[in-house]
């Protein structure tokens, strides 16, 4: 087989080294009626070539040579195949957390780097070297309020993404922490006319995705005195980081948790993504997740060490921070190295140009009968219409001219069953979403 | 070495009685056992704590280790210095880098604990232990 | 700056395997950053371009990321490469980190995940057009379930420790639906120390258990501690020694008898895969880590997947969406699931790392029982070979990892630390140190089946090497490593007063440290 070095005669010499007659001989201490006796019924062996083609075979089961309008919380946008032929150099891809320092300064330093683009990004004081993503993130983010002002509600608005506030939901159950959801105004931002003084008095956070789920960009600074006045402190979750290259970063926000995905990682049909909390320096030990710090060495030589780890799971056991230990490590370097490519202009660049594709999408769709943007707030590259029969209906008819059409709002939010989301990014073409305006156009005046 | 007006525990700290105000910190033999000291957490002024309650934390690199308070009383003071320089924990841990101040609540509490010799004592036996 | 080693400190003729390498030296890609650099371009837009501040309105916009680096591609390509220069990794060498299974990271595993067609699929696009992905993630659960012998399974958690806490859930989530979801998990001392903080989040109470004088689970205080106040005991088969838990099946027994169950962290499943399986001998729920035991790659620290398999009477539970298959044979994920946990992460997983894994279950099929047995032939050769230099705390047979303590070089006051330290001179990485913590002074050893055995015989001749250096010349190895690019870094300094990001230089900056 060939990932096992070692030809027959080197295994009889081993053998024959430990005083083993067998290798049964060394599976003694599991008990006999426990160990199998035959093999496995597993497919394969496959050599390379067939594996590959049984990959193919379900490449070719999916969306290939469909266009896409889904946003949602993960996003298609220019990937550099440069950044990918360096994230495959084996130093990265086949190295260990950086625990022993003096021979991990590879990864050391990309940490450092990561965290010090993600302050950027985020105009926060510390960022953490990754989560596991998003979703995840903004639970752990909304436990470090908890923990932080010793307060166990959060108000969570209802425009945070469905599936985060599941996570936050399974987690919160078993921690005594309880959640009341506020509902939007017809911008579709948080209704701040709910968040009256009783709510907040004893509220740990509150917790808004900006831009949020239906697209719209939230007005954080009102909500950052709304929940300070109170004591509480501001969690913004941020799913789409590209909007960062033209939006105001969320400085009123105590605590940041968001997904990176947009920065130069794949879609993969969910995952491997990366999440990254940042905060304010004062909050830095609450903070869960790995930390890379710069130190020096005897001689003076700069050098990276992961440090404050006595917040983490491996020191602290039962008190820890969080459970984590494995995180996103590879993928927050691709995402270091992608930025470090597109720059501080090419991020100015691709965000300026989603916001022009997006509004050219919306001009295109709003010329149609019956299609409206029910939405009034500010957008960056995700909208929300309202259409005048189920999305599902015209998602379907959508996909048999091999375009994926908005994200169906019904499925979360019951009132919103003939509402849709759609995501234009720099990655789309004029003439798809030409194609696609036409599509629906002709879909519409289909009568039902 | 071990101030003979002080009272110790077994799990190393320190307390010196002046009428019913009691100053803890954790003792040489403490610190040394720690290493490097990094970073403290002391409980708020004001805090009421009972007889072997946790009162904070010490960490070093690798560890972190409670404190627990011999005895029950309220916090008046903490030692702010040790904020910005712990290391004053591994170099001075029975004077300057006292942890907590506190007011008794039984102000004789604090004679049950071991004196200086019985705590020199105490320590010997626990380096026996380790190296055999 | 000159590389830091010097001759007189490495005594050439001892190592086989390390020579001496030249390092780049290479600040931080900020300090390279000049305006009007690119180091990519997009494409021209194609609609009419919008002014972001009228588009957004002044309040909401921004001018561009204050401090971004600005510098070209090659800049950034011979950035990265240098840095990568400065890294340990499995192509290069082994890892003997104990519980962590370096094994080798198949290519082919990276190549079928950047295939166009699986790459770019969006997790909420419609089943219709996902049945590849679903498919996949059906093929890799029917694997998981097969190998370690239990009913069903959930893809969606994302480490090993989410894995943790996604049992435990399931756990309280069967309890609670019986009338009681109780109050404690036991957990032995030799437990990774995810465990322990998984199960406070699952809002349970921890309570340890002592290992006996075999390093295992004591029976007779299992008994006296499973009360009906306990849902579970997590164990590590093999556990942290490498030692298999020979009363598993009473173990199983005492737990069910009582109602409780039996949770295996299975980070140690190298050792068992192919050659027996958890769900025979008792186990009611277990994680896989796939980025040990399946291959995926550590990048670093990260990603990882931690899918969990459960009993039957545990399926219900399992996080929500489910994969299954239809009767007319399409794939689907199952959102209707009543009694299920809830979501532990947004989508179905890390699908990356699950697809990895399928690739190299697919490259062993039923072979895969060759694989654990060269990794607990590998660790019985190097302990074979070390036992009469290294302290043995526990007599008992190894299996995928061997663990040593430091015992007698601490008598020359040499601790496993620098021994490890002292290993990178000879070319390799430490094995784990100080853990578990039931051994003082711990040296834990898995070499895993990706060693051969020129590597194993290098390995075990630089430990000799070093024993025998701590008794002529403790000093070398106390001091070690010699011949990296910066020495012991102050972990103190670091601790005392972070510095976690690049700030633009002050002068104070550059006075305090230069590079090497």
């Amino acid at each position: 087989m060939r990932y096992l070095p070692k030809s027959p005669s080197e295994r009889q010499e081993m053998l024959a080294a430990i005083g083993a007659q067998s290798i049964e001989e060394l599976f003694q201490s599991i008990p006999e009626k426990f160990r199998l006796r035959a093999p496995l019924a597993l497919p394969g062996p496959l050599s390379e070539t067939e594996i590959i083609q049984y990959f193919q075979a379900r490449a070719a089961e999916n969306a290939r040579g469909y266009t896409s309008f889904l946003g949602a919380g993960v996003y298609s946008h220019l990937r550099s195949v440069t950044a990918d032929a360096l994230v495959q150099r084996g130093e990265f891809l086949t190295s260990y957390t950086p625990y022993q320092a003096e021979i991990s300064q590879g990864t050391l330093t990309a940490i450092f780097e990561f965290q010090t683009l993600m302050c950027q990004l985020t105009g926060q004081e510390v960022a953490n070297a990754s989560m596991y993503d998003g979703s995840t993130a903004l639970t752990e983010a909304v436990l470090m309020a908890e923990r932080l002002t010793g307060r166990k509600r959060v108000l969570v608005a209802r425009s945070v993404h469905p599936e985060y506030r599941q996570v936050l939901a399974t987690y919160a159950r078993n921690l005594g922490l309880e959640i009341e959801e506020i509902g939007f105004t017809q911008t579709g931002q948080l209704d701040r006319a709910a968040l009256d003084k009783a709510k907040l008095a004893d509220a740990a956070a509150i917790v808004v995705q900006s831009p949020n789920f239906f697209g719209v960009l939230e007005e954080l600074p009102a909500l950052g005195e709304a929940a300070h006045g109170a004591g509480a402190l501001l969690v913004t979750s941020i799913a789409e980081a590209v909007s960062l290259g033209a939006v105001r970063p969320p400085a009123e926000a105590d605590i940041v948790a968001m997904e990176g995905q947009s920065l130069g990682v794949a879609p993969s049909y969910g995952g491997p993504y990366v999440g990254v909390i940042a905060t304010r320096e004062k909050f830095v030990r609450q903070m869960p997740g790995r930390l890379a710090g710069q130190t020096t060495d005897a001689e003076g030589r700069r050098g990276f060490v992961l440090t404050l780890a006595t917040r983490e799971q491996h020191i602290r056991r039962e008190k820890a921070t969080s459970n984590i230990c494995t995180n996103e490590a590879l993928y927050a370097l691709a995402a270091t190295i992608h930025l470090c490519l597109l720059g501080k202009e090419g991020l100015r660049e691709q965000a300026s140009h989603n916001l022009a594709k997006a509004r050219f999408a919306l001009a295109e769709l709003e010329k149609i009968p019956g299609v409206r943007r029910p939405f009034t707030g500010p957008f960056f590259n995700e909208f929300t219409l309202e259409f005048p029969r189920s999305v599902k209906m015209i998602n379907n008819a959508l996909l048999r001219e091999k375009i994926i059409g908005p994200y169906a709002l019904g499925t979360h939010y019951p009132e919103l069953t003939k509402h849709g989301v759609l995501c234009v990014t720099e990655t789309t073409p004029r003439a798809e979403i030409e194609r696609m305006a036409a599509a629906l156009r002709r879909i519409l005046e289909i009568p039902v | 070495m071990y101030p003979s007006d002080y009272r110790y525990t077994k799990e190393h700290e320190w307390i010196k009685v002046e009428g019913a105000a009691g100053t803890i910190g954790i003792t040489e033999y403490a610190q040394e056992e720690l290493g490097d000291v990094v970073f403290v957490e002391l409980p708020k002024v004001g805090a009421q704590l009972k007889t072997g309650q946790s009162l904070g934390t010490i960490e070093s690199v690798k560890a972190v280790s409670e404190i627990f308070s011999p005895v029950a009383g309220e916090v008046t003071e903490t030692n702010a210095a040790l904020a910005d320089a712990p290391e004053k924990i591994n170099q001075d841990p029975h004077g300057a880098a006292w942890l907590i101040k506190v007011r008794l609540a039984d102000p004789k509490e604090a004679a049950g604990l071991m004196d200086a010799a019985a705590y020199q004592a105490y320590i010997a036996e626990k380096a026996k232990e380790h190296s055999a | 700056m000159n590389p830091k080693v010097t001759e007189s400190e490495v005594p050439a003729g001892t190592m086989r395997k390390a020579g001496r390498h030249v390092s780049q030296t290479e600040g931080l890609i900020f300090e390279k950053s000049a305006i009007g650099k690119r180091g990519m371009e997009l494409p021209p837009l194609d609609v009419p371009p919008v002014d972001p501040a009228k588009a957004l309105g002044r309040e909401f916009a921004r001018d561009g990321v204050e401090g971004f680096p600005e510098v070209s591609e090659i800049e950034v390509v011979r950035h990265f490469t240098r840095l990568s220069t400065w890294n340990y990794a499995i192509d290069l060498g082994m890892y003997p980190l104990g519980s962590c299974t370096m094994k080798y990271n198949p290519r082919v595993n990276e190549f079928a995940a950047r295939l166009d067609g699986l790459a770019g699929e969006h997790p909420s696009q419609p089943a219709q057009v996902a049945q590849g992905c679903l498919r996949i993630l059906h093929d890799l659960q029917k694997c998981l379930v097969a190998i370690t012998g239990m009913d069903a399974v959930t893809l969606q958690p994302a480490a090993g420790a989410q894995g943790e806490l996604t049992g435990l859930l399931m756990i309280r989530a069967y309890l609670e639906n019986q009338g009681n979801p109780r109050k404690k998990v036991l957990i032995p001392d030799s437990a990774h120390g995810t465990n322990p903080a998984s199960v406070v989040i699952a809002g349970y109470e921890v309570q340890n258990i002592k290992s006996n004088a075999r390093g295992q689970i004591d029976t007779d205080h299992l008994r006296e501690f499973v009360s009906g106040d306990v849902a579970a005991l997590m164990l590590t088969n093999p556990n942290t020694l490498g030692v298999f838990e020979e009363r598993i099946a009473e173990i199983a027994a005492i737990l069910h008898e009582r109602g409780a169950l039996l949770y295996m962290d299975g980070a140690n499943m190298n050792a068992l895969a192919g050659i027996t399986r958890p769900g025979d001998f008792g186990v009611d729920v277990m994680h896989l880590n796939l980025h040990k035991t399946f291959s995926t790659p550590h990048g670093g620290g990260g990603p990882g997947a931690g899918p969990v398999t459960v009993k039957k009477m545990l399926e219900p539970y399992l996080p929500v969406p489910t994969v299954v298959q239809r009767e007319d044979g399409t794939f689907a994920l199952d959102h209707n699931r009543p009694k299920s946990v809830g979501r532990v992460r947004a989508y179905c997983g890390n699908f990356g790392v699950l697809l990895r894994a399928l690739a190299y279950t697919l490259a062993y099929g039923p072979g895969i029982r060759q694989a654990t047995e060269d990794a607990v032939l590998n660790a019985n050769y190097i302990r074979k070979n070390l036992e009469d230099l290294f302290d043995l705390p526990y007599n008992l047979p190894s299996m995928h990892e061997v663990v040593f303590s430091d015992a007698r070089q601490k008598a020359r006051g040499a601790s496993t630390m620098d021994i490890a330290k002292r290993l990178i001179d000879y070319g390799f990485h430490p094995y784990t140190t100080a853990f578990p913590l039931i051994v003082p002074g711990a040296m834990m050893i898995e070499p895993t089946e990706s060693e051969s055995k020129e590597e194993c015989d290098l390995f075990i001749e630089a430990m000799r090497s070093i024993a025998a250096e701590v008794e002529t010349n403790p000093e070398l190895v106390k001091t070690a490593p010699h011949s990296t690019r910066v020495g012991r870094l102050d972990e103190v300094a670091a601790a005392r007063k972070p510095v976690l990001r690049w700030q633009p230089a002050s002068a104070k900056e550059k006075e305090l440290a230069h590079d090497a």
